[in-house]
């Protein structure tokens, strides 16, 4: 493939034909700020952040997200001219966007707060109507605050280019614009399959996971990342967790599945914390179940299998290990029945 | 599993995940990848919108996969076998077959060659109810496929005649060489978190760690000194469905059930009851007081994967770090802390620290295992087999070489399904999964969001039975097998063809496992979970 040689604030960059300039200067290790890209999305050049300035353009400046590196360009990534441009960018956003961060769920990671801060953005010195729409709240999950949405229609690629989904698309033109489902019915009566991909890509708080509301900032959160304890694909995924609960869910893009995942994955976690755990060992006497201690419980087990094994031999014990538990504890259960027990009947639900 | 590893040596998924998106065809056979692995389903639909990858999807159901493919084949339950030797012969009389791959890497094609020649596209539509020309158009497609990639789940194994299925797959795969390089190969899409992992460890009655016979007296030997016991037993132990039997036999006296629910997830439950209740002894370890736990005489109380640390291995062979994130709950216990202190009860000391030092021993007894240490595993997961410390893990297998040397071809007939519909029973039962719930449904349901979008079981019927039967769409009905009988409400939909009916699994309230026949694959020991013949009634 062809190479093109260019400079990007200064520093000469040379990458395959086709590259875009934002990834040109990733390469470069320099960042543009970006709202509406996504690596494994399509470019849809909407919210203007990653304009850039190139010599000789004297026309305009060109998004660096759609505009492909070319020969000999040389680029201004962060120059006067283009803070400023960038500048009128985020006040036109925020002229059109509740200035709610004190209780807004994306306070801490959201790209448009801290893009305003970067550059200075107070309030805009645009004034006028500002829209008005109803939170779309029906899907348990996922919750959908338009005034907050910047339309850069990532959730509405995700949907469509990864999910394969298509639950929502843009209606209405101009100031009228707006993210919706068919009819404009909310997500509870769509085809939406509450993957929340959506939430994954919006880069501001008009999507977001309805069972992690007011229960941790981004920011105050541990992030422990695991891999889900669901199906067989092993995504990889971050719980995050706060005063010992788990309270949401952070996706990892660096990750095999990278970064997606399902209802189950994301939303799935509650059960940890069921009033319905078992806490403490049981021992079943006439019938009835009662609390008993660990040495209580394991002495019986013991006692039992013992006499089971001492009266019938080792092969009339059996095992059935579990496709849930961990490599290490497979391990341990089979080590136990063929060492200890002294039988090979063990054997789990990959059947099933 | 055992079909694959009799044809490649290997019963694993070949090729990784994202190596979907590199197919050119995508044969997906049994597997409702969008609700079973919806994470997977994005690299599917991703190699079609993006490289125009071909769809070709066999399915029953008329699943989402199936409303995307291309071609979409529709047999009626329990005639894969006579679909996949049709796709064959079509393949070899239209010349499509790799001749070099077969000369040069694989054996027994001519067996394979005869075993196929009566399924013309005629007979296996006569079998199949799939037409003749659809058949034809699918074969050519993925005859042709620079790179075929074939995805199936339990839609080919859970029947009586399911390694049959897995092996005919497999011919297809090696007739046309697509098998050994990227973007290729047979997949088995593992259903559960760890049941990669569960077999990788030997939770199977025929092998230890790594797939290592017990039945080798020199694997016995190693894993002997290794563990300090003067011997290990020979004799190849139970599968899961004659355990349950042995129970209900006498044969069984106790049985140790950790994080299962064959209440549930067994087939014919009532049967199953009536089996661990004979039982002398029953113990369960379980994260909830599941419907097998209920039936315990000790019940002891695990923890989840949140509150443990260890690996956890998917299906693409990717071992990957489980790590604590919050604190036991009330005097819960990881499993492996309750294994060592049993068995030090039972006089054997297993002193391990923790997790990581039990990947140590597991690493030195398994080759495949061999290069894994936590340490690694920080940097993200490795793919099995990684022989040592410093091999990068492996993305596909059978490069260059099979893991049993050459890939065997096995030639296969098709069998009917154990039970049939008849005039007692006139409909096809085929189960399976939803989206929104998993497996026995102990985590799942108790996600209350989850529980507002599926809050219960629906017996999937299709509108012209649901018309004969004078039955709407929300009706509770009664559905009566030879087994037992549940009263589930009514989805009326075509995603089942007239003359067939769905039930998942997920919901104890309408068990679908009350009605399904506990015959097995006599092989991979499977219940044919997926063709029983039930009745509908209206109350």
């Amino acid at each position: 493939m062809k190479t093109v040689n260019l400079t990007i604030d200064g520093r000469p960059v040379s990458v395959p034909q086709g590259t875009s300039i934002l990834e040109a200067a990733r390469q470069a290790g320099i960042a543009i700020p970006t709202l509406c890209h996504e690596n494994d999305l399509s470019i849809a050049g909407a919210c203007r952040m990653c304009i850039v300035e190139v010599e000789g353009n004297k026309k305009n400046l060109p998004a660096a997200c759609a505009q492909p590196a070319m020969e000999g360009m040389v680029v201004h990534t962060n120059s006067p001219k283009v803070r400023e441009a960038r500048k009128v960018i985020l006040e036109l956003m925020v002229a059109n966007h509740p200035l709610d961060c004190l209780t807004c769920e994306a306070n801490g990671k959201c790209k448009l707060q801290q893009y305003c801060y970067e550059y200075g953005v107070k309030e805009s010195s645009f004034t006028g109507e500002k829209r008005r729409f109803t939170v779309d709240d029906g899907n348990p999950f996922i919750e959908r605050d338009l005034e907050k949405c910047i339309l850069c229609g990532k959730c509405v690629r995700v949907c469509h280019e990864v999910q394969g989904v298509g639950a929502i698309d843009y209606t209405g033109r101009g100031f009228d614009t707006k993210v919706t489902t068919f009819m404009d019915k909310g997500l509870a009566e769509s085809p939406c399959v509450s993957c929340g991909q959506c939430i994954y890509m919006c880069p501001v708080g008009a999507l977001t996971a309805k069972p992690s509301k007011g229960k941790g900032r981004d920011y105050e959160v541990e992030k422990v990342v695991t891999t889900c304890g669901y199906c067989g694909v092993g995504c990889q995924l971050a719980l995050n967790v706060k005063d010992d609960r788990i309270v949401g869910v952070t996706n990892l893009p660096d990750s095999h599945n990278q970064g997606y995942l399902c209802v189950k994955g994301r939303f799935g976690y509650d059960f940890v914390d069921s009033p319905d755990r078992l806490i403490s060992p049981l021992i079943k006497e006439n019938g009835e179940f009662r609390e008993a201690s660990w040495e209580e419980a394991l002495d019986l087990v013991a006692q039992k299998l013992g006499e089971v094994k001492a009266q019938y031999g080792p092969d009339a014990i059996a095992g059935l290990s579990s496709a849930r538990v961990t490599n290490e504890e497979n391990y341990l259960f089979q080590k136990f029945f063929r060492a200890v027990v002294g039988t090979n009947n063990v054997d789990h639900c990959a059947r099933l | 599993m055992a079909g694959l590893a009799t044809a490649f040596g290997s019963g694993a998924m070949t090729n990784s995940i994202e190596e979907i998106e590199k197919a050119n065809v995508i044969l997906a056979v049994g597997t409702n990848t969008t609700e079973a692995h919806p994470v997977i389903a994005t690299r599917v639909h991703k190699a079609k919108t993006r490289n125009g990858a071909k769809l070709i999807v066999i399915d029953p159901r008329k699943t989402e996969m199936a409303a995307r493919a291309d071609i979409w084949l529709r047999p009626y339950p329990g005639t894969n076998v006579a679909v996949f030797n049709g796709l064959l012969h079509v393949i070899i009389a239209e010349g499509l077959t790799d001749d070099e791959f077969i000369a040069r890497r694989t054996e027994n094609f001519a067996a394979v060659k005869e075993a196929v020649a009566p399924y013309t596209p005629e007979e296996v539509e006569r079998i199949s109810g799939v037409p003749a020309a659809d058949l034809v158009a699918a074969a050519r497609l993925y005859g042709q496929a620079e790179r075929g990639s074939i995805l199936y789940t339990m839609g080919v194994t859970q029947h009586t005649t399911g390694t049959e299925g897995v092996l005919a797959v497999a011919n297809l795969a090696l007739a046309t060489g697509n098998l050994g390089k990227e973007g290729t190969g047979v997949n088995p899409l593992r259903g559960q978190n760890n049941v990669q992992g569960a077999c990788d460890m030997g939770a199977l009655p025929n092998f230890f760690t790594g797939y290592q016979k017990v039945t080798d007296s020199a694997v016995r030997e190693k894993f002997a000194r290794a563990w300090g016991v003067p011997e290990l037993p020979g004799k190849e132990g139970l599968k899961i469905g004659e355990i349950i039997e042995g129970a209900g036999a006498g044969k069984v006296r106790a049985l140790y059930i950790m994080g299962e629910n064959p209440m549930l997830s067994d087939p014919d439950i009532t049967h199953v009851e009536a089996c661990l209740k004979n039982l002398d002894f029953l113990v369960v370890q379980d994260i909830f007081l599941t419907e097998t736990a209920q039936l315990a005489d000790v019940v002891l109380p695990a923890v989840s994967f949140a509150e443990k640390e260890g690996t956890f291995t998917n299906t693409e062979r990717r071992i990957s770090r489980v790590r604590r994130a919050v604190r036991p709950r009330g005097r819960a216990k990881p499993d492996w802390e309750i294994i060592s202190a049993l068995a030090a009860r039972m006089g054997y000391e297993m002193n391990y620290e923790g997790p990581e030092d039990i990947m140590a021993e597991i690493a030195a007894l398994t080759p495949s295992y061999a290069g894994i240490t936590y340490p690694r595993l920080e940097k993200g997961g490795l793919q099995w087999p990684c022989p040592d410390k410093e091999h990068p893990g492996t993305k596909y297998l059978h490069k260059g070489k099979f893991a049993r040397g050459l890939g065997l071809f096995n030639p296969v007939v098709y069998k009917p399904s154990a039970e049939l519909p008849d005039e007692e029973y006139p409909f096809y039962l085929t189960t399976g999964r939803i989206l929104y719930h998993y497996h026995t449904g102990t985590m799942s349901r108790r996600v209350e969001g989850l529980n507002a979008i599926a809050p219960c079981g629906l017996l999937e019927i299709n509108p012209s039975d649901a018309c004969q039967l004078d039955i709407k769409d929300g009706d509770v009905v009664r559905v009566v097998s030879r087994r037992g009988s549940i009263m589930p409400q009514v989805e009326i939909t075509d995603r089942v063809a007239p003359g067939v009916v769905f039930l998942n699994f997920h919901y104890k309230e309408v068990a679908a496992n009350t009605l399904t026949n506990a015959v097995y694959d006599p092989i991979s020991g499977i219940p044919e979970y997926k063709v029983s013949a039930v009745r509908v009634e209206r109350r």
